[in-house]
């Protein structure tokens, strides 16, 4: 609670209790009539001057305008009426200023959740000076290429590498990611995550305005700067909205009584002043222009603590339309890294195929040499092999044990003779040999991500008509590939320029204001496609500045199942947003039939306002929270 | 020149105002108000004395909405 807050729950308990007090002594006369007044203005001074403040500046329709000449109108009507009846007014205050510091205290509330998810901007620096001893510095005042010491507990300032030290880091501000990874000496480490176990220290490889976090923190301010269509219609709404309803009441005072006038020559304005002040009341626009922006924020901050960062309300409202999506392949539906997928021995044991090549692997450092070294443990038996001879394009011959060793693909096994079958598996193959003679071969790999398929599933489940697949890649792995994971189109050996093509297709194609076209790719050669689309999502961002600037949406991580979780978020902010919209407007065109008919007394009126206003205020922070 | 200021205020629709009549200041080239951080952006003139501009923004954000307050030194 600020001190503002404080300061109007106070007003608000003593005119409650005031109130109360005037119910059981009863005060008459004139008096009554100044002991009423002053509760009423306690409770509803500011509310007062806003209003005055407004007419003055020439900015008079809003909702404090209404208020005020509600509440003002009521007095007046009570005192030509000689009801001594002041209690109406003051309640219409009263509840005015409960709904306005409710939903005050829900504002700051979900801000303050927002804002903690992206607590990760570093207050200091250890930066270790030439003596070795560490001293707290502003991390913007940190040179590229210091040392600074990290404790555990501590954020990581500065993006770096590991120069002493190992310790494991929580990453879960920046990727969503729960699971602490570990990190030793050499590793590079970002800004923004946690320390956790070991003090380690760091050379800064970047300033800290270059720096992970500085660039997050940059692009979540930048955030919801883009305001959705539906926000900015209700602010147009409430411009052209206020001041109607403000002359809508006048008629409603004035008219129906001179018709009556000279239809019976009877003039009762009174009823009439009541009932244009109850239509005032209700028809207070405050529910929606406070519930909408909250709704889209809390939207953009649930989003945040998924490891998913929205650029702005507006992208909230296309990712719910989103109808086709388009991916990348290598990096986003594969890991874009070769790894063993496959070993089939054909004349040999399993672990003497592994064995053998993990021998003749180990003496190149290309990197299906390096991914077999990566899937293979170290070998720890003494085989002795030499003339290790390598074949560029081909493979690796040598001698294990004095007997010679064939590994590489077919065109070594062409060159010395080898009979062999040829393997139907897609990916890199690569054949063994010894002795001449063939022992089976090892399929290497892009893998597929995890929960790639499922993914695929789940957007198709909730609303994405069509998945698209795109590559570089050759027509046989992207086959293979697009056969796997399931989607409904691909199209292989794609040049950058060609991927560029098919997009503009797919968008001129849709309805372009039902649907949107998303691209999902790591933002390696794909800026101009991500720029493209309604909805360009990079993902596995960390680090790559060109992609966080192109996209509309960032998955931290790079995990593919987060698009699904903001489809859902975003989803269920915009039906919010909706169930708001219809719910506050039908009550309140219900709450206005009745009060012109007078059918509708002021405490109706207070619910069609202050009422509706914590309901849809109570709705919208539902934003908030979305499981995956 | 472009500048960052902390705000104070109790809607977006009044921050929307605030934005406004921000914009609407001389000296001002471009405002955005960012509720969620409450954070003023303001981008001003080349030619414009930004601790001069920012107190004309004051007023004329204060004239829309009295309630809010923009934190400058």
């Amino acid at each position: 609670m600020n001190k503002k807050q404080k300061k109007n729950l106070i007003r608000i308990i003593i005119a409650t209790l005031a109130v109360i007090a005037l119910e059981i002594f009863k005060p008459a006369g004139i008096v009554g009539l100044i002991l009423y007044v002053a509760v009423y203005l306690v409770i509803g001074y500011d509310v007062l001057i806003k209003a005055f403040k407004g007419i003055k500046n020439k900015q008079p329709f809003d909702e404090n305008l209404l208020m005020a000449i509600a509440t003002l109108g009521a007095i007046a009507l009570a005192l030509y009426e000689r009801s001594n009846d002041y209690r109406e007014a003051i309640a219409v205050m009263l509840f005015y200023q409960i709904g306005e510091w409710f939903q005050s205290y829900a504002v700051s509330k979900s801000r303050k959740n927002i804002t903690d998810l992206m607590d990760i901007a570093p207050e200091y620096a250890n930066l270790v000076n030439e003596d070795g001893e560490t001293e707290e510095t502003d991390p913007e005042d940190v040179p590229v290429g210091s040392t600074i010491l990290c404790k555990p507990g501590e954020k990581v300032p500065i993006d770096g590498i590991i120069v002493k030290g190992n310790t494991s880091v929580d990453t879960k501000a920046l990727t969503g990611e729960s699971v602490p990874s570990f990190l030793e000496e050499g590793n590079e480490i970002y800004s923004g995550c946690i320390n956790l176990t070991g003090a380690i220290e760091i050379k800064t490889t970047k300033e800290y305005a270059d720096s992970t976090v500085a660039k997050v923190l940059e692009l979540i301010e930048e955030a919801s700067s883009k305001k959705a269509k539906t926000e900015k219609f209700i602010t147009r709404f409430s411009r052209v909205y206020t001041p109607t309803v403000v002359y809508l009441a006048l008629a409603l005072m004035l008219l129906p009584p001179t018709v009556i006038y000279f239809m019976t020559g009877n003039f009762q304005i009174g009823t009439w002043i009541y009932r244009a002040l109850t239509f005032l009341v209700i028809s207070c626009p405050c529910a929606l222009v406070i519930s909408i922006p909250l709704s889209f924020f809390a939207g953009i901050g649930c989003a945040g603590k998924h490891g998913v960062l929205i650029k702005g309300s507006n992208y909230l409202e296309l990712l719910a339309k989103m109808k086709t999506v388009v991916f990348d392949k290598t990096g986003t539906l594969t890991k874009g890294n070769f790894t063993v997928t496959k070993i089939v021995p054909v004349y040999s044991e399993k672990e003497e195929l592994i064995h053998l090549v993990t021998h003749l692997e180990k003496f190149s450092d290309h990197p299906v040499a390096l991914s077999v070294m990566d899937a293979f443990d170290k070998i720890t038996d003494e085989c002795d092999v030499t003339e290790i001879e390598e074949i560029r394009g081909e493979g690796i011959k040598a001698l294990v044990n004095g007997e010679t060793a064939l590994c590489g693909n077919r065109k070594l096994m062409d060159r010395f003779g080898i009979s062999f079958t040829e393997a139907t598996e897609t990916g890199t193959i690569l054949y063994v040999a010894v002795r001449e003679r063939y022992m089976g071969y090892i399929v290497i790999s892009d893998e597929i991500k995890p929960g790639v398929k499922e993914t695929l599933a789940k957007l198709k489940r909730t609303g994405v008509n069509k998945t698209v697949m795109l590559t570089g890649d050759v027509k046989k792995t992207a086959e293979a590939v697009a056969h796997e994971v399931g989607v409904d189109e691909f199209h292989a050996e794609l040049l950058p320029q060609d991927k560029v093509s098919i997009v503009e297709g797919l968008l001129k194609s849709r309805n372009i204001d039902k649907e949107t076209v998303a691209f999902v790719g790591d933002g390696i050669n794909d800026a101009p496609v991500l720029t493209l689309s309604d909805v360009g999502i990079a993902m596995g961002a960390i680090g790559s500045d060109a992609a966080i600037e192109a996209a509309d949406v960032v998955l931290m991580d790079d995990d593919v199942r987060k698009i699904a979780t903001a489809l859902k978020i975003s989803s269920k902010c915009l039906r919010i947003v909706k169930e708001n919209i219809v719910f506050a407007i039908g009550v309140k065109v219900i709450c206005l039939i009745l009060g012109a008919l007078g059918l509708a007394n002021m405490w109706l009126a207070v619910f069609a306002d202050v009422g509706v206003m914590v309901i849809a205020v109570l709705n919208a922070i539902r934003t908030m929270f979305v499981k995956e | 020149m472009k500048k960052t200021y902390k705000i104070d205020v109790d809607c977006a629709a009044c921050a929307d105002k605030m934005e406004v009549a921000a914009s609407k200041t001389p000296g001002v080239k471009e405002a955005s108000v960012n509720f969620m951080t409450l954070k003023m952006k303001l981008e001003f003139e080349e030619d414009a004395d930004p601790d001069t501009v920012i107190k004309e923004v004051l007023k004329n954000c204060k004239k829309v909405e009295s309630d809010c307050e923009i934190f400058f030194d």
